[in-house]
C-alpha cells in the first residue's frame, strides 16, 4: 500500500490520515469485481454437475401390495435406488417396540418409522447408510442379520425389523421415502 | 547444479541450428538429459522413475485408443467393453494392456515412493519434490477410481457407490454434496458421463504435474543411495548415454513382467464380479477395491466410525505430505541409519499386512492353531502402526539415532564399498 507521504502528492489521495489513496481503493474495487466475476462464470459450471430436470422429474412409482403375504418382502426401484416394502408378522412388529428405543444409536420410536394404522407395513430406502451398499434380508433366504432385519455384506452393519441401525459402522437407521396409501393395496412412493 | 553443465552445444544441422536460436528446445535436451550430471552410484531402485513414466505413456496411448470404440452410457457400457474385446481389431490386447497397465502403473509408482522413504528423497531441499509426488498419487488415484467405473459391471457400480458415498460422512453438506458428485439420486447415467469426462482429462492432468514434478528434480539434482550431495565431477555422470542405457535396460525387464500379465495372466489383478453388468438392485456378496487402494480400504474399515474412518483413510495420504518435516533426521540414507533401516521394513511390512486385511471380507478371521483372531484388530493394530511411525516414530527417531559415518564423498563410497556399507 502506498505511504503517506506519497499519497499526500496524488489529487484526492490527501485528507486521508491513514494513508489510503484512491488508488487502493479502485484496486480494492476492481480485484473484488473479479472475483464476483469468477465466482458467477464458475457458478454456471459447478451448478450444471447437480441433478437434471429430467432426472428431478423420475418423481413417484405406484406399488401394488396385494401379493405379498404376512412376513414377506420386497424390492422395488425408486430414483435409482431400491426400496424394501416389507409386511411385518406381529412378532416382528413386538420385537420392534419391546426395545427401549431410547438407547439405540439413531434413536426413533418405530411407531414413527410407519403409517398410522399400517404398522405391518415398513416402507425404506433399501441403501445401507455408511456406504451406500444394499443391504441382505428382503428376498427369502437372506441372512437378516442379528436383529432380524437386514444385513449389509459390505461393511457389517446390522438393522433390526423397524430399519434401524442396531450394530456396526452405519451411523443413521434405513430412510423412509415419502409415501401415500392411494388404496389399501397400492402405496405410491415419491 | 545447472552451473556444472558446461558450454552450450555445437549444432551441426542448420534445421536444428535455425530452430535452437529461436526456441532453445534442443538445447535445454542436451542440458537436461544429455550432459545432465547425475551422482555415479544409482542402483535399480532409481530407474523406477523412468518406467512410472513409460507406463503413464502407455496408459494414455491404449487409453485414446480405447476411448474410440467406448460408449459411456449405462445401457451401452458393459456391451461396449465387451465388443472392444470380441470384435474391434487387437481390442482384447489393448483393453488388456490399459487394464494391466494401471497396475504396473502402481507397482513402480509404489516403488517409487518407498525407495525415496528409504533413502530420504523427501528431505531439504526436495521438499517440494516429494509433495509434487504425492499430488500425482492423488491424481492417479482418482483417475484408476473413475477409470475402473467405465466398464459397467457389478465392481464397477458398487465401488463408484460406496466410494462417492464417503464424501455422505461429511457434517450437514454431506448429502448434497454426494447427489451433486452423482449427478441424481444414485449412481447412474450422468455419473457415467462425467466419469468418463474426467478419466480422459486427468492424466493430462498428471503429465503435467510430472512436468512439475521432474522439473523441482533438475532444480536439487538427483538424491543418490549415500544421500549425499555430489562434490563435484568426479561424483556425477552425463545422464546420456549412461542412465539412458541404464533405465532402458530396467524398462524392458519390467515390460516384459507386464507382457507376462497382459498375455499370459491378464485377469489376475481384475476381480470376476466385474464381468457381470451392474445391477443398482443387488450388491455383490464381497466388495473389494482394486488391489493398489487395498491398505487404504483397511484403514477405511479398521475405524468403527464414518467419519472417523473417512478422515483415517484420507489422514493416511495427508501425513505423507507433511512427511519431510516429520522426520527430522539429518542424515538421507537409510544406510546410515541403522534404526530406521529396520523400522523402514517393518513399516513396509505393516503396508503390505493392511493390504492383506483389505482384501478379506469385513467379518474375516484368521485361525492359527486353535485361535480365531478376527483380521478386524489386526487391521487396527496396522492401521495404528501407520499413523504411529509417521507421527510419533520419525519425529523421536531423528533425534535419538546415531548415524554412522558418512563417506566422503560419493566417488570414496564407490571406489571404497568397504566404506559405503
Amino acid at each position: 500500500m502506498a505511504t503517506s507521504s506519497k499519497s499526500a502528492t496524488m489529487p484526492g489521495g490527501a485528507g486521508h490520515g491513514d494513508g489510503v489513496t484512491r488508488r487502493d481503493f479502485l484496486f480494492v474495487a476492481a480485484g473484488a469485481t473479479g472475483a464476483v466475476g469468477i465466482a458467477a462464470t464458475a457458478w454456471p459450471f459447478l451448478n450444471n454437475m447437480n441433478p437434471a430436470a429430467d432426472v428431478l422429474a423420475l418423481a413417484s412409482v405406484e406399488v401394488s401390495l396385494s401379493g405379498i403375504e404376512v412376513g414377506q418382502a420386497i424390492k422395488v426401484s425408486w430414483r435409482g435406488k431400491p426400496v424394501f416394502i416389507r409386511r411385518r408378522t406381529p412378532e416382528e412388529i413386538k420385537s420392534a417396540r419391546d426395545v427401549d428405543w431410547h438407547t439405540l444409536p439413531d434413536p426413533q420410536d418405530d411407531v414413527t418409522r410407519v403409517q398410522k394404522g399400517k404398522d405391518e407395513w415398513l416402507i425404506l430406502i433399501g441403501v445401507c447408510t455408511h456406504l451406500g451398499c444394499i443391504p441382505l434380508g428382503t428376498a427369502q433366504g437372506e441372512t437378516r442379520g442379528d436383529y432380524g432385519g437386514w444385513f449389509c455384506p459390505c461393511h457389517g452393519s446390522h438393522y433390526d425389523t423397524s430399519g434401524r441401525i442396531r450394530k456396526g459402522p452405519a451411523p443413521k437407521n434405513l430412510e423412509l421415502p415419502s409415501y401415500a396409501f392411494a388404496t389399501d393395496t397400492t402405496v405410491k412412493i415419491g | 547444479m545447472a552451473s556444472t553443465q558446461g558450454v552450450p552445444p555445437a549444432f551441426n544441422n542448420t534445421v536444428i541450428k535455425w530452430i535452437d536460436k529461436r526456441l532453445p528446445i534442443f538445447t535445454f535436451m542436451h542440458h537436461e538429459y544429455g550432459v545432465f550430471p547425475t551422482p555415479r552410484n544409482f542402483n535399480y531402485w532409481w530407474s523406477f522413475g523412468g518406467i512410472a513414466m513409460v507406463m503413464l505413456i502407455t496408459m494414455i496411448v491404449t487409453g485414446i485408443v480405447l476411448a474410440m470404440n467406448y460408449t459411456p452410457h449405462v445401457d451401452y457400457a458393459f456391451n461396449s467393453v465387451e465388443r472392444i474385446m470380441r470384435d474391434v481389431p487387437q481390442g482384447w490386447l489393448i483393453r488388456y494392456m490399459h487394464m494391466n497397465g494401471a497396475s504396473f502403473f502402481f507397482i513402480a509408482v509404489f516403488i517409487h515412493i518407498f525407495r525415496g522413504m528409504y533413502y530420504g528423497s523427501y528431505k531439504n531441499p526436495r521438499e517440494l519434490l516429494w509433495i509434487l509426488g504425492v499430488v500425482i498419487l492423488l491424481l492417479m488415484m482418482a483417475t484408476a477410481f473413475m477409470g475402473y467405473v467405465l466398464p459397467w459391471g457389478q465392481m464397477s457400480f458398487w465401488g463408484a457407490t460406496v466410494i462417492t458415498n464417503l464424501f455422505s460422512a461429511i457434517p450437514i453438506i454431506g448429502n448434497d454434496i454426494v447427489t451433486f458428485l452423482w449427478g441424481g439420486f444414485s449412481v447412474d447415467n450422468p455419473t457415467l458421463n462425467r466419469f468418463f469426462s474426467l478419466h480422459y482429462l486427468l492424466p493430462f492432468v498428471i503429465v503435467g504435474v510430472v512436468v512439475l514434478h521432474i522439473a523441482a528434480m533438475h532444480v536439487a539434482g538427483s538424491n543418490n543411495p549415500t544421500g549425499i550431495d555430489p562434490r563435484g565431477p568426479q561424483d556425477t555422470l552425463p545422464f546420456s548415454p549412461y542412465y539412458v542405457t541404464k533405465d532402458g535396460f530396467a524398462v524392458v525387464v519390467f515390460v516384459m513382467i507386464y507382457a507376462a500379465f497382459v498375455f499370459f495372466a491378464p485377469d489376475f489383478f481384475g476381480e470376476a464380479d466385474n464381468y457381470i453388468p451392474a445391477n443398482p438392485l443387488q450388491t455383490p456378496a464381497h466388495i473389494v477395491p482394486e488391489w493398489y487402494f487395498l491398505p487404504f480400504y483397511a484403514i477405511l474399515r479398521s475405524i468403527p466410525d464414518k467419519l472417523g474412518g473417512v478422515i483415517a483413510m484420507f489422514g493416511s495420504i495427508g501425513v505423507l505430505f507433511l512427511l519431510p518435516w516429520l522426520d527430522t533426521a539429518k542424515v538421507r540414507s537409510a544406510r546410515f541409519r541403522p534404526t530406521f533401516k529396520w523400522f523402514f521394513w517393518l513399516f513396509l511390512i505393516v503396508c503390505l499386512i493392511l493390504g492383506w486385511v483389505g482384501g478379506n471380507p469385513a467379518d474375516a478371521e484368521l485361525k492359527v492353531g486353535g485361535m480365531h483372531i478376527p483380521l478386524l484388530w489386526i487391521g487396527r493394530l496396522a492401521t495404528a502402526y501407520y499413523f504411529f511411525h509417521f507421527l510419533i516414530l520419525l519425529p523421536i527417531l531423528g533425534k535419538i539415532e546415531r548415524p554412522l559415518p558418512l563417506p566422503a564423498s560419493i566417488a570414496d563410497s564407490v571406489l571404497k564399498p568397504a566404506v559405503a556399507r
